[in-house]
């Protein structure tokens, strides 16, 4: 897992609610065997015309070229619905690196996290300030003090993230290397539980 | 003080609670499918580990596997090949796989339960959102990621933060066409599609008791939807008859002992929930949605929001979003309105009860020559009692055929799709955009409403077909 400790990004706003699973990666997309190559097919549906990459929808914000950058900021209850991980590799493998929603669904933040995206939860009033800021507009997340900036009017709110998973998302370790070094651990918690 | 049935299980489960972090949560039933597992198999595979405890999974084809003609090598070749990739994972790993064919083989959420591998006090996990569905049993059960069945691969165990507790009451007796999904899909309007994340949440209450199995089963499967890590309901008569005698239930003296611990799982009386709501069930209708979130539930006689109703400038753009896809106009009833399809499956209702059901209001009648269907029972087992109580003849005579077990048109990954701009009556549990092919239209009900639209080929209240 890759490590993630500052970062300076314009970003790309889509403010819809409640953007499931199914729209980031629809299903007719789980069918491969590895993790790689998802991202041409983010928001697949929302993003072309009846399924056809030479028909980009003007009207969708991942195909309006003054819009950019490293980071995704998302309306609330993002990332609902099915637990599939593609989601997290297709936001990864199209090249975002933190989502910030004021709300995020608890598998989808894991599985982000478990793949060294950040979500970055911001209250409702922070996240309409970022909505109003124009397309050249460059948020700053710095993971170690927590905070999120907007640099233009400076404006900066603190988010939360457990202390282990931060570590983890600093360093790039992964909860496997972990756990493998607990076996002794879960050998003896079988015994005792048995 | 007391603690909640969840929190039980829960803390019973805990072999190490990282300061300021998750809880390394021992699981003891993993079941996996084709779709989730690839990339754990060669995650673990590329650190050089093995499989921790091989025997406490279990396999099965469901989410990528045709509902017709599954004797046959699977037509679409990326398909097959992912379906192939986990019975050659399985094969090299130890795993018990049901795959196509197989006697067992089914729905992920159908089989477990049907095997009596699904029992109370477990912590469960599969790498599919609707395993709280195991929940209805008195375990633990919850949906994970692909990173995290390689952490169960890997050690048996998962990092987890514990989730809160919430307590949802169903007091009293349901109305007459009113069942279990109508429960669930009246609670999600109720609290919408982000109302339970956070937390887990325990179902009680003398509607709830007065459940079958099958139908607990149902509510505890889209607790999901209303953003819950899981649901659960504790075990009680009904429960440990439903398990008793089944392929993988404890026999004998390790019976007794088992049910004996059983009976101590509930939430204490002084037990503290986080969140308690309480529901009569008399105010429960039979549902529908009209959304594109399992939150834009209504009860099929209601008329849909207002414009004027929607305050927040965000909620009234999706709720246009959203009515704009569905192609339907704020303020509108739904009564009458002609639908296209209908679809009876996926891990919310496709059990025996769900087509007993079903059978029960087409019985010598004829489906509406418009409508399309696909009726898809959840496992080989069920197929086999459909025909063993002959309901596959009811079904026949109206005009509908029967597939294989599947995922199928749940969520559109094989060739059972609903054809764009199309409306689909769905038993299944999520009405997102595209979920059921690109452009499809799916309303979400209850078996029985479903029954109502197959004769009619409209939306109607089931309760006007009922004597």
């Amino acid at each position: 897992m890759q490590s993630l400790q500052k970062i300076t990004s314009q970003f790309i706003p889509l403010r819809i609610e409640n953007v499931d699973t199914d729209q980031i990666i629809p299903a007719r997309f789980l069918k491969a065997t590895t993790k790689e190559g998802f991202g041409k097919n983010l928001f697949r549906d929302w993003r072309y015309e009846n399924d056809d990459e030479t028909k980009p929808k003007a009207d969708f914000v991942l195909n309006q070229k003054q819009y950019s950058g490293e980071i995704l900021v998302a309306a609330k209850n993002f990332g609902c619905g099915s637990s599939r991980e593609h989601a997290a590799w297709s936001i990864l493998d199209y090249g975002f690196k933190v989502v910030v929603s004021s709300f995020f669904a608890d598998i989808f933040k894991n599985n982000a996290l478990n793949n060294g995206v950040l979500p970055v939860t911001v209250t409702d009033a922070f996240l309409q300030q970022i909505f109003a800021q124009g397309p050249e507009a460059t948020l700053s997340i710095d993971l170690a003090a927590q905070t999120i900036t907007i640099d233009a009017t400076g404006a900066s709110e603190t988010f939360e993230i457990n202390a282990y998973k931060k570590t983890c998302l600093l360093n790039g370790y992964d909860d496997i290397d972990y756990l493998l070094s607990m076996k002794d651990e879960i050998e003896a918690f079988e015994v005792k539980n048995k | 003080m007391g603690n909640t049935l969840f929190g039980k299980i829960w803390d019973k489960h805990v072999v190490k609670q990282i300061k300021d972090g998750p809880s390394v949560l021992y699981i003891d039933k993993h079941f996996i499918h084709e779709v989730t597992s690839p990339q754990a198999f060669s995650g673990i595979e590329k650190r050089g580990a093995k499989l921790f405890r091989p025997a406490q999974i279990v396999a099965t084809a469901d989410h990528n596997v045709p509902t017709e003609n599954q004797h046959l090598p699977i037509a679409d070749q990326l398909s097959r090949f992912q379906v192939d990739t986990l019975i050659d994972n399985c094969k090299k790993h130890g795993v018990t796989l049901y795959g196509l064919g197989h006697e067992h083989q089914g729905i992920v959420h159908v089989i477990g339960p049907e095997l009596g591998i699904t029992q109370p006090g477990m912590t469960i996990v599969c790498g599919d959102s609707h395993t709280s569905t195991h929940g209805a049993f008195g375990s633990v059960a919850f949906g994970i990621g692909t990173s995290e069945v390689e952490m169960v691969f890997a050690s048996q165990c998962i990092m987890q933060t514990k989730p809160k507790a919430m307590r949802i009451n169903i007091e009293g007796t349901l109305n007459k066409g009113v069942v279990s999904k109508d429960i669930i899909l009246y609670i999600i309007a109720k609290i919408s599609a982000s109302g339970a994340t956070g937390y887990f949440v325990e179902y009680a209450g003398s509607a709830i008791r007065a459940l079958s199995m099958e139908a607990r089963m149902t509510i505890c499967n889209m607790s999901i939807e209303m953003g819950a890590r899981g649901g659960l309901i504790a075990p009680d008569q009904t429960t440990f008859d439903y398990i008793q005698g089944r392929m993988f239930a404890p026999k004998g003296a390790d019976w007794d002992q088992q049910l004996a611990a059983w009976k101590n799982l509930y939430s204490d009386a002084d037990a503290q929930f986080d969140m308690e709501i309480n529901i009569d069930a008399a105010d429960i209708e039979p549902m529908i949605t009209y959304g594109t979130n399992p939150g834009m539930g209504l009860s099929v006689t209601s008329t849909l929001p207002t414009m004027e109703s929607f305050t927040d400038a965000t909620e009234k753009q999706n709720f246009e979003k959203a009515l704009n896809y569905m192609g339907l106009k704020a303020g509108q009833s739904l009564l009458g309105m002609p639908i296209q399809n209908v679809f009876i499956g996926s891990c919310t209702n496709s059990r025996i009860e769900d087509f007993r059901l079903v059978a029960s209001i087409i019985k010598g009648k004829q489906k509406d020559p418009s409508v399309k269907t696909l009726i898809v029972p959840g496992s080989q087992e069920v197929a086999k009692q459909i025909k063993k109580e002959g309901l596959d003849k009811i079904f026949e005579a109206a005009g509908i055929e029967i597939r294989q077990a599947g995922c199928s048109a749940c969520l559109g990954m094989n060739e059972d799709k609903i054809p764009a701009g199309e409306y689909c009556v769905s038993t299944s549990n999520r009405n997102f955009e595209g979920r059921q092919g690109a452009g499809a239209r799916t309303m979400l009900v209850s078996p029985l409403t479903a029954a109502a639209a197959l004769l009619t080929g409209k939306i109607t209240d089931i309760r006007t077909l009922l004597n």
